[in-house]
Parts: C-alpha cells; structure tokens; sequence
C-alpha cells in the first residue's frame, strides 16, 4: 500500500507542520515515508503546500502527480489540488474558509469547520491538529492511539506549552469525524 | 540506533559534522539554502567550528581551500548556476591536490533555468567542470540516507586521495524528509597525517601548496600523477547497486532521483505487467563511472535502458562502457521534470516489448 | 670588519626574477626581515597572488599556498579562522585586489578578517604586459590604453585605501611607497605596524606600497621613483589613511 497525501492552505496555517507530524508518526510507526514540501518562488505570496508518502515498501518518488488524499485548508488550495485527485480520491477541506462551490463528481469531499472547533479548545493556533486528527479518522493510514502516545516526542520540548492543546485538538478532530459519520 | 526525520541537506549538514567537518562556507541559492541554514546553527557548537555566508560563490570555494590547507575538514554547498561559479576553485583544489567536499544540490539549466528537481549537470560534475586535466570523485546519493553516508564517506576518500569530492544531488533529494540513521565517528580512528599543509614553517622546511608549475615536463608529470591517482580510486572507491539483475532481459540504468523512479517503476512492471524481467545497475559513483559492472552485464544482456533527468548526459558513459555492444534505450526528462513511475515504466514496456519482438525476428 | 647587514633568515639565498628597479624585490626583503625582527617566520602564512608576486614563494622562506587570480584575501580567511594564531598575509597587486578581487578584498575587509594585506600598486598589470590597472593614471598610456586612460568611459584610478576607509571593521590603512631610502624605510614601519595590529588580534590591516615597474612604465629607474613621487603620489597620497587606536 503506498499512499500520498497532500496538505495546502495559506503560510502560517500550519499546513507545513501538519504535514511533517504525520511524517514522523509515519516514521514511528514503522512505515516507510518521504514528506516533499513546495519551495523557493511557490511559496512566496502566501501559498504553501508539502505531499506526505506513507507505504509499507520504499517509495519511489516523494512527488504526488495523483494523490489520495486532499487536505486543503483554504479556498484557493481547494480548487487547485481537487484537480490532481486521483479519482475515487478523497479532498478534505477547512469548511471554516471553504466554500465547496465546485466539486468534481469522482471524488469524496468531506468539511471540518477547523476554527469554530478550535476556539471551543481556546486556541485557533491548533486549528491544524484538528484537522490532522479528522484525516487520520478519514485516511485510517495510521493508528490514531499510537499516534496520540507519540505526540509529546514528535511535537518535542518546544511545543510542550502548547502539548495538551494540540493533544486535544487532535482528538477533536478525530471524533468530529466519527461522530458526524454521514457529512454535516 | 534512533531514526530521525530529516531533510536532505540537513542530512549532509549533520553528516559532514560526524565526519569531522569544522568549517562550511556557501552563498544562498534555492534549493539548497537549508544546508547553510544548518550549518549556521550546528557548526558555532562545534569546537573550532567554522561558519561564513560568503560574499560569493568564488569566495566560498576559495574560503574552503584556505581552510583545507591550513589543515581543517571543509564543506561548500551550491545549485547549478553556483556551482558554474565554483569551478575555478575546484580545479585548483585538484591542481594542488587539496581535499574538500563540494555539494551539488542540481536545478533545471541552463542559465537561470528554475529551481525545479534536475540531472543537467552531469557532464560538468563528472568532466572536470573547470578547466585543465583533471577528474572529480563524485557521490550520487539516491535518498536521504544516502545523503547522510556518502558525505560522510566523502570526507574520508577527499583526505586519503587529497582530492576534491562532490557530491551530486537534485532539488527533490535535498528538499524532501526521510528517516535518517545517522553516520558515528568511528571510536579511535583517527585522522590521516597530513604532511603538507600550512602551520607555519616551525622546526621543518617551509611548505608550498600550488598549481603553478612552469616546467612543462613538470607539468605533465604532474598531470599522470593525478591520472594514476584517479586509476587508483575507480579500482577500490567504484560503487554501484545490482538490482534485480539475476534473470533480468533489461537493464535500466539510472542515479540520483532518477534511480529511486526506476526502482518504482521496476516493482510495477515486474508486480503487474505480466512480470517483465527488468533489473537496474544504479551508479552510486558517477565519477569514476562503474564501467566493469556494466560491461560486465552486457555478457548476458542485450538491452540498456538509459533514464535520466537530462537531455541525456549519463547515457555518454554508458555507450563508451558498452564499446558497441547491447543496444541502449534512452529516456530523458529534463528542464525540473520528476516524471512518475508508472510514466516511466510505460516507456520501459515498450521498449522491452519492442526488443522482445526483434530479437524474435 | 664589523657585520652591518645580511641576508634575513626568511629570505631565500636565490637571484629574483624580478626586471631591474621593480619594487617587489624590495618589498619582499621588508617583510622577511620583519618576520626575522619580530619573531613571526615560524608562524607565518602568505597566500601570493597571480602576477609578477606568484613566484615569491621561491624567494619567501615561510608557509605558502597559491590562490586563484583575486581569490587570496579568501583563501586567507579559509587559512586564518582555522588557524587565529598563525601570522596570515596576502600579497596583491592592483588589478588581483582592485579589479579581480574587489568583492573578496571588500568583504574580507568588511568582516574585519583579522589578517594584513600587503597591497602592491604599481598602476598596471605587470606580468601580462603593461595593460590597464584600476590604478591606472587617468591619461596614463597603457598597452590596453595606447591614447591613454580616458576617466569618462575608462574610469578614474581607485583609491583602495579610501574605499576601504569607510568599512567600520578596518582598523590600519596606510599608503607607503619604495621609491626612496626614506620611503623604503616608511614602508617597512607600515608594514611592521599591520603585522602587529594582526598580533593584537585587532583586524583588518592593508598597507598599499606604490611601486616602480620602470618596464611597463616604459622608463628607466630613475625616471620611475622621480614619478611616483610627482605625479602617482598626487592621485595616491601617502600616509596613514585610517588607524584605530588598539
């Protein structure tokens, strides 16, 4: 199984971060993984997006052409890589920003109001890891309560204020899933 | 044994320290900003650690050589349009047979060309790139535990054989995060006396460290001492990888990114494509060029197939490898392409099928 | 008979390949008998230039290492900040330090490198034939200037020590010349002063020497220390330029 995922929203979103702590759950867990983000020109002006690879045998290229999955935290993001989905993909978006206006028929589309949940936390800076948690709930790639016991290593002695928000955060976002099973 | 996510260029940052590395001089350009980036932060903990962002690249390379002759272990960086700028500096660093370890994170050319993933710069790595008679060793890491153990590698055989080492890597390798185990220093090794370089003449002859050499006898001797060095080196530093190559009917060859989408692309056609016998010979040395595994394949295998992430450059080295024999398969995708492995495996198909089909006729 | 002079330990006992009345000569005896005076021979490092100079590590009896054309205030720091101790000098001529290697010298200077650049302006390129140097005079015939250099499309000569003046991290700037024993004598107080700010670990020195080339100047070696002082001293005056106290 080798799955590639891309995460995209505006810089300062935490669409980078995002992307590597799945990167190094993936690591923990023992999966083979490559995390790619966009560089140089791309993401000045605001835009960022990195794609994470998960498979069980080496990974060829880190690049997704076609990917699974969609995170897409912004409007822009939203429109631009719902195009590269494989199709039978899955795009998952922030409905907080997203107006799913235009959405391809082949594609499963699911919204995460991300900043209404995180201010109920108290904190919209881990607006991300609600939305971390929600893909894990979507994806099933990796075992969220591994992942939940891993969070304190992968965040690390520089996030340790922040640890029970962001822990918090990714439950939220695990469960809103679980609990909203059939869309909003 | 711990396994820690990092970047690429971070990787030969925190490699080349293991190996001893104190100083790192560079100038930024995408996409390798992360290295001195990296360098800037470890190398001020490092003791005797050594870090400038030079004023350009031309002083970046020369600053390596003033430290690799006063005695130091010293790194530089660049992407192609730097690396152009380097090349005066390397050759004198193998003119006067002085160690240093040059990266080479490569980008589409020519020109400006863009910052996208690439292999255009094959033929200035591995044919001296600068002027005068000389080859470089050169190291192309296919991931980013590769980016990791031939940097630290590298240092050693740039010290052994006083010769400048690169190591050849694209956008993609030094930008994306992989799991790392990261090289050690080997406990009580220790580093090689170097007999030549710059302490002042204290107690013993004054030394000169040069490239000049008026004397045109002189000189040519000094050019076939370095082509005997470089003799010495493809006998014992050559490496390659065999890959599926037991009942392979085709061989890919590739380096670099380029390898790991053949590797890809090689599973998938052996997985779902009715199994077609394709095996690669992965160059993890492009200079010297692993000509005998090559030659050695072509006494049961008739068909190369070239992939490189050029106009192609490499397939050069394959085709004077093969003297004639075999028939080559080229495939190149320049200009920052990274194409996928099912792109790439429906080329190798057709190509394999095709000379399935000849060699039936 | 009473022993007034010899020849200093850290010069070499061999003729120099130098053209009669040319300044280097004169200038490399200063420095090795600096380092002979103030005990510095064994510590010392010297990255020559291209030029004339590339061959004074034949007539040098200290640590050498080649640089490339321009590239020697580079190498230097490489050399220095591996080695803090040792006594590193760079010795340049005008178009190696003031066309080639503007951007080395400047930075070098900029990031007060505490090394000490012995900077030899003789207002041409020497070796290649006479052409053109950014010292060059303005009107002054060259091979590459044969009606002369017209300051308007050409350029005025560059002030190096004044250009470097204005960098905070320079500490001694002096422009001497070798053109008479007076001068000669100047010059090696300069020099003996850069060596011993870099001794104090205080940063950057340069001590430019005007020098005769009576060859390319086209001049016998008379006529050539006569113009240094009426007309080269006018567009480069000496004396120290810049000193911070340390």
């Amino acid at each position: 199984m080798l799955i590639k995922t891309i995460f995209s929203g505006f810089g300062g979103q935490g669409v980078l971060s995002t992307g590597q702590i799945l990167a190094q759950a993936a690591m923990l867990q023992g999966r083979f993984v490559t995390y790619l983000p966009s560089y140089g020109a791309e993401v000045r002006g605001g835009t960022a997006n990195c794609t994470v690879t998960i498979s069980d045998e080496e990974i060829a290229s880190p690049i997704a052409s076609e990917p699974e999955f969609v995170v897409a935290l912004n409007q822009p993001s939203f429109s631009r890589f719902q195009n590269l989905l494989h199709s039978g993909g899955f795009l998952l978006y922030n409905s907080s920003l997203v107006e799913p206006a235009f959405v391809r028929g082949d594609i499963e589309t699911r919204g995460v109001p991300i900043t209404e949940l995180a201010q109920k936390i108290g904190n919209v800076k881990v607006a991300n890891m609600i939305m971390l948690g929600a893909f894990i709930a979507v994806s099933n790639l990796l075992a969220f309560d591994r992942m939940l016991k891993h969070l304190p290593d992968i965040l690390g002695a520089g996030k340790a204020k922040l640890l029970k928000a962001n822990q918090e955060a990714f439950e939220r976002g695990y469960h809103f899933i679980e609990e909203h099973a059939h869309g909003d | 044994m711990t396994k820690k996510l990092m970047y690429g260029t971070h990787a030969i940052g925190e490699a080349a320290i293991q190996a001893g590395c104190t100083c790192y001089f560079g100038y930024p350009i995408t996409p390798q900003n992360e290295l001195p980036e990296y360098m800037s932060q470890r190398l001020p903990e490092v003791p005797g650690g050594v870090f400038i962002q030079a004023e350009s690249e031309l002083a970046a390379i020369n600053m390596v050589l003033g430290a690799s002759v006063a005695g130091a272990r010293a790194m530089t960086s660049s992407s192609s349009p730097g690396i152009s700028l380097k090349q005066e500096g390397i050759s004198f660093l193998a003119g006067s047979e002085l160690p240093a370890v040059i990266v080479n994170i490569m980008r589409g050319g020519p020109g400006l060309g863009n910052i996208a993933p690439a292999q255009s710069d094959y033929f200035q790595a591995t044919r001296g790139g600068g002027h005068g008679d000389y080859r470089l060793v050169v190291f192309a890491p296919a991931s980013v535990q590769e980016m990791a153990d031939l940097t630290f590698h590298a240092f050693d055989v740039a010290d052994e054989y006083r010769t400048p080492v690169m190591i050849l890597g694209d956008g993609m390798l030094g930008q994306m995060m992989e799991p790392v185990v990261m090289p050690k220093p080997r406990k009580g090794k220790k580093a090689a006396e170097k007999d030549y370089i710059l302490t002042g003449a204290k107690g013993r002859p004054a030394r000169l460290v040069k490239s000049l050499i008026l004397d045109t006898k002189d000189m040519e001797e000094h050019n076939w001492k370095l082509v005997r060095k470089f003799k010495r080196i493809e006998e014992r530093e050559t490496r390659w990888e065999g890959y599926m190559l037991d009942d392979a009917e085709m061989v890919v060859i590739a380096y670099g990114t380029a390898a790991r989408i053949a590797r890809g692309a090689i599973n998938r056609l052996r997985r779902e494509d009715s199994n077609l016998r394709v095996g690669m010979i992965r160059p993890i040395t492009v200079s010297p060029f692993p000509v005998k595994a090559i030659r050695d394949a072509a006494q049961t295998i008739k068909d190369f197939f070239v992939f490189e992430m050029s106009t192609g450059q490499m397939v050069d080295d394959v085709r004077l490898a093969l003297e004639g024999q075999g028939t080559i398969h080229f495939y190149g995708r320049p200009g920052g392409v990274v194409p996928s492995a099912r792109e790439l495996g429906r080329s190798i198909a057709r190509r394999y099928y095709q000379a399935i089909r000849k060699r039936k006729q | 008979m009473k022993k007034v002079y010899q020849r200093p330990r850290s010069l070499r006992d061999v003729p120099m390949h130098y053209c009669p009345g040319c300044g280097h000569s004169i200038i490399h005896r200063l420095i090795a008998e600096l380092l002979d005076e103030m005990g510095l021979r064994d510590s010392a490092i010297c990255v020559p230039p291209a030029g004339c100079a590339v061959l004074a590590y034949y007539y040098l009896d200290i640590d050498m290492v080649e640089a490339p054309h321009g590239r020697a205030t580079a190498v230097a720091t490489g050399i220095k900040r591996v080695r803090p101790d040792n006594l590193v000098f760079s010795y340049q001529g005008d178009g190696d330090l003031a066309a080639i290697g503007t951007a080395e010298a400047l930075h070098t200077a900029n990031r007060g490198e505490n090394i000490t650049v012995i900077f030899v302006n003789n207002a041409v390129y020497g070796m290649t034939g006479g052409q053109m140097a950014p010292t060059t005079l303005a009107g002054m015939k060259t091979t590459t200037t044969p009606a002369g250099r017209k300051p308007k499309s050409e350029g005025p000569p560059i002030r190096v020590c004044e250009l470097l003046s204005g960098l905070a991290n320079t500490v001694y700037l002096e422009r001497t010349a070798v053109n008479s024993p007076a001068n000669v004598i100047k010059t090696k107080k300069a020099i003996r002063k850069a060596f011993s700010v870099q001794q104090k670990k205080a940063g950057f020195s340069l001590v430019e020497i005007l020098s005769p080339c009576p060859t390319n100047w086209r001049m016998d070696t008379v006529a050539s220390c006569t113009w240094i002082d009426e007309v080269m001293a006018r567009e480069f005056p000496l004396g120290v330029i810049k000193e911070v106290p340390c």
